[in-house]
């Protein structure tokens, strides 16, 4: 019986040690009529080796295209001894710590994780991490709601250029609390959220204003003068990180004048490999005021009876396995084990090796963006400094683009005219430090061909205004 | 010592990053960062050495038993692992076009399927990210329910005291109101109790079953009755499943909304707290509001649904398709019980508590439901040995510690006095139950004999019992370059 170690004859002793005389006894007080007799739909066991076929085939089956996709999940090099180190048992089969003397691992490696975010965003606390950047941000909204006593408002502004599946994931979580999400235009020359829009709004309430940096578009945000406009107006300010970048950029804490309240962000930059959008981790940090409101398990370092150093989780008051109904969100598992690899990631690395990581993707983009723009009829659409990722305009349905460019074995970026139908046939597109100098020739060939073989420029297509 | 503490300036892990530092120059001075984050700078070998001896102080399923209730500490088979990092899988983009992506779908789809014949639902969503995302997206769905009718009265959820604290915390998310309902004295929901507050204003009731208590509630279908005449919606926070896997639809308790625990039912690693996975499924009036993304199969091909497709849905609650890499291991581990391996799942859980409540009552605990069959967990109340010998259920978890066993769930449900609630999952040995009672049997003696030994355990760990009022007060939560000094 897979995973099942019980031998017929101590199942024999084990029934009569019970006073029963078979495995069904044991359920005796479930109404018969409740009772479930076949399981027709569910396939029979499969052996190992079996499984191991089948899973190698699907694997097989979706072939392994060079990406040129980010849009919130980025292809970086993990260094060999994150997961062979993270998938260690004792990391991996590991129970959430309650149990401190038994967790110190856990704990010890959570408060350097606290640590190395701090240090990356420039804040003063972090928590122990949350589901993924999208989730991470409709927590921090709901945070800035419950923290902010200055505003009595459930409003918050949100710019367009934050990723469009994030603003998506914070309205469906936080629509039931009342809470109102505002869109902000962003600037069609620059592809970034110009301050002056927010002049309209001068004088109304707000709890929060929301940050993103780089944006959407990779455009990086004036994120000083948007961090002091919120501070002005009685808001706190969000910043959405990603925190390789803050290896290169401005951290949140420095942001302005006083720095922004809140970050968030997601944090598979840091180890988690792309595997479908999951699992990742979102980290959250805050300032020091704030962190009676933040959400998640927190780890804080003490001592034990003997006076020596120890880890535990603290604040626990304001969770729901103790508060309940009044807690401060209704998380309970977060993503210990992406963290685990995180911490790990950022150990190895360091500033220096995150900084090199970063730089080469901001140049590597560079790159990309200069072969594909000779291409006639393709352009960057906006002209503010970027970090990694860069919008370009075709000439051609990008939806068609892309597929021929996939039946080429390149996901040659995001198609952007269901969120930003406004852009025209325009496209995302990122190179991070893993692609080479041939991947990008190559990719700025096949996309000439593309383009030509589909009419090219001569099709006429302009970009709606 | 901390990571930072072994760290020396300029020391960094070369082979682990470009060669080359690229020119960022053209970033404008006003974007970029005044001063390096200081962050370890340490050499692989230190970076392995460090965290691999870190490990060694945890106690996990591959070197502990941990009979920890309502959390299912199973063994997680190393197969799952090792194929759900396939390289084809692990390099999957989430935006990637369907047309690369029939593989991992196929895999999706047909979890989708074996949850929904399990579990006896309509449908099934894989995408919330844990447990407490599936009761979110559970009462959110009730929600959608109750609003598309126009029934908006109904500002209500009712959760019975023994639940899980996630329940009320998520259905305050969704914006209900929640009252509780009180449990009758042999660990049933009192059902007069229950039916003196539905009404017009419910809006449903989250139940666990079997419950938190340990015992399966025999008035399910009354309850469900109950509810469903007022007009409320019945959800199932599937933390049990387990006791029941195979044996028992919750579709055929009458339930409208399930979510499941991967990470507990279905064997996904716990990870020192996560990532889990927390899919829902539905019955048939709520299978327009299911979260999104979901897989849909038409002919031979696997497609995407989203909220194009879906446009009454709760939508999304992570950027892509939830933890699908734990979702990959949920589908492998269920490949391998197959249609014959999930009721052995709830027939030798059930097996197990059933053994070890007997044996230790023998020893002389005390069963908080004795008169009641156990499922796949049990509560001992140690009342009596708090009030006669002064040791506590902290300090008997303390002691197990230093037996070598993780301490059993403490104090919950919060209706037992000095309770431990114990799940040893079908996956252990009748030898390793044996140990463990042997150990409480042990601990009880030196309760009597030796008090002192109990309530200063534990003594053989990394560190004895920390000071959390201290944490608390003191708040350390990181480190600062000032500590080296």
């Amino acid at each position: 019986m897979p995973f099942i170690p019980h031998t017929e004859q101590e199942v024999q002793e084990m029934l009569a040690a019970i006073g029963v005389g078979s495995l069904d006894d044991l359920f005796e007080e479930i109404p018969a009529s409740l009772r479930l007799s076949q399981l027709d739909a569910i396939p029979t066991a499969l052996s190992e080796m079996e499984i191991g076929h089948l899973m190698g085939k699907r694997a097989q089956q979706d072939g392994q295209p060079v990406c040129f996709l980010g849009a919130g999940a980025y292809d970086h090099h993990i260094p060999a001894a994150v997961w062979q180190i993270t998938g260690r048992g004792e990391y991996y089969t590991a129970y959430t710590p309650y149990q401190a003397e038994a967790s110190q691992g856990t704990l010890q490696l959570l408060y350097e994780y606290q640590s190395m975010m701090v240090a990356l965003t420039g804040m003063d606390v972090s928590n122990a991490s949350l589901y993924d950047g999208a989730s991470a941000l409709a927590e921090a909204v709901l945070m800035a709601v419950r923290a902010n006593r200055k505003s009595k408002s459930k409003r918050i502004l949100m710019p367009r250029t934050v990723h469009p599946a994030y603003r998506r994931v914070v309205h469906n979580i936080v629509k039931n609390q009342q809470v109102e999400l505002v869109e902000l235009p962003f600037d069609p020359q620059g592809g970034h959220t110009d301050p002056a829009v927010l002049e309209q709004y001068r004088g109304e309430d707000f709890a929060a204003l929301v940050i993103p940096q780089p944006n959407f578009f990779g455009v990086l945000e004036e994120v000083d003068a948007l961090t002091d406009w919120a501070h002005a107006n009685g808001a706190l300010a969000i910043g959405v990180v990603n925190p390789l970048s803050l290896a290169l950029l401005s951290p949140p804490g420095e942001w302005g004048g006083q720095g922004a309240d809140i970050c968030c962000g997601e944090g598979q930059p840091l180890g988690a490999p792309l595997a479908s959008g999951g699992p990742y981790f979102g980290f959250l940090c805050c300032q020091q005021a704030h962190v009676r409101q933040m959400p998640g398990r927190i780890i804080g370092r003490t001592q034990d009876l003997d006076g020596k150093v120890g880890y535990t989780l603290t604040l626990q008051a304001r969770e729901q396995h103790i508060r309940r109904s009044k807690a401060t969100s209704n998380i309970c598992t977060n993503q210990g084990l992406m963290v685990t690899a995180a911490t790990i990631h950022m150990a190895l690395l360091g500033s220096e090796g995150l900084e090199r990581a970063a730089a080469a993707s901001y140049a590597n983009t560079r790159a990309l963006v200069e072969a594909l723009s000779a291409i006639p009829g393709v352009a960057p659409l906006f002209d503010r400094p970027a970090f990694h990722e860069r919008v370009l305009r075709l000439p051609a349905p990008a939806a068609g683009v892309l597929r021929s460019l996939a039946a080429h074995n390149v996901l040659g970026g995001l198609d952007l005219s269901r969120d930003y139908p406004e852009l025209g046939e325009a496209i995302l597109v990122c190179a991070t430090e893993q692609r080479t100098a041939e991947e990008i020739a190559a990719y700025a060939e096949k996309l000439a061909r593309v383009i030509q073989l589909q009419g090219g420029v001569t099709c006429g297509l302009v970009p709606k205004e | 010592m901390l990571i930072f503490e072994q760290s020396k300036a300029g020391r960094y892990a070369p082979a682990q990053s470009p060669l080359d530092k690229a020119d960022i120059s053209a970033i404008p001075a006003q974007f970029r960062r005044r001063r390096s984050a200081a962050l370890p700078e340490v050499s692989e070998m230190q970076a392995v050495r460090h965290y691999t001896r870190l490990s060694r102080k945890n106690f996990s399923i591959d070197t502990q038993f941990y009979p920890l209730g309502s959390c299912t500490m199973k063994y997680n088979p190393r197969a799952c692992n090792s194929l759900a990092s396939l390289p084809g899988l692990l390099s999957r983009h989430p935006e990637a076009p369907e047309s690369h992506s029939q593989g991992f779908m196929a895999c999706l789809y047909e979890l989708q399927e074996m949850l929904r014949e399990v579990t006896g639902m309509r449908a099934v969503s894989l995408s919330p990210a844990a447990g407490a995302q599936g009761e979110f997206a559970g009462v959110a769905m009730i929600r959608a329910y109750h609003e598309a009718r126009g029934d908006s009265a109904r500002c209500e959820i009712l959760v019975p005291d023994a639940a899980h604290g996630t329940n009320p915390a998520s259905a305050v998310m969704c914006g209900y109101q929640v009252r509780e309902i009180p449990t009758g004295p042999d660990g049933d929901v009192d059902l007069e109790a229950l039916k003196a507050v539905v009404g017009p204003h419910t809006a449903g009731i989250m139940l666990t079953n079997p419950s938190t208590l340990g015992v399966f509630d025999r008035n399910i279908e009354a309850i469900a009755k109950t509810v469903h005449q007022a007009g409320g919606l019945l959800y199932y926070d599937g933390a049990n499943l387990n006791a029941i896997l195979g044996k028992v639809r919750p579709g055929t308790m009458g339930f409208d909304v399930i979510h499941m625990n991967l990470h507990k039912t279905f064997s996904t690693p716990h990870g020192g707290g996560g990532p889990g996975a927390g899919p829902v499924g539905v019955s048939e009036r709520l299978v327009p509001y299911l979260p999104v993304p979901m897989v849909t199969r038409e002919g031979d091909e696997y497609r995407w649904l989203t909220e194009r497709e879906c446009p009454e849905s709760i939508g999304r609650l992570t950027a892509f398709a939830g933890n699908a890499g734990v979702l990959l291991r949920a589908y492998i581990y269920a490949r391998m019980l197959g249609r014959e391996g999930m009721p052995r799942v709830a027939e030798f859980s059930t097996l197990n508590a059933n053994y070890m409540l007997k044996r230790l009552q023998a020893l002389g605990f005390q069963a908080a439901y004795p008169q009641r069959r156990a499922t796949h967990e049990f509560i001992i109340t140690l009342k009596k040995q708090a009030k006669e010998l002064g040791v506590n259920t902290m300090d008997f978890a303390k002691r197990l510690l230093d037996y070598g066993f993780h301490a059993p769930t403490t104090y919950f449900p919060l209706l037992v006095p000095e309770c431990l609630l114990i799940e040893p999952t079908e996956t252990e040995d009748m030898a390793t139950l044996d140990g463990f009672i042997d150990a409480m049997g042990r601990i009880l003696e030196e309760a009597t004999q030796e008090p002192g030994l109990v309530k200063g355990a534990p003594h053989t760990l990394p560190v004895k019992r920390l000071d959390d009022v201290k944490a608390a007060r003191e708040l350390d939560l990181a480190w600062q370059q000032r500590d080296a000094g």
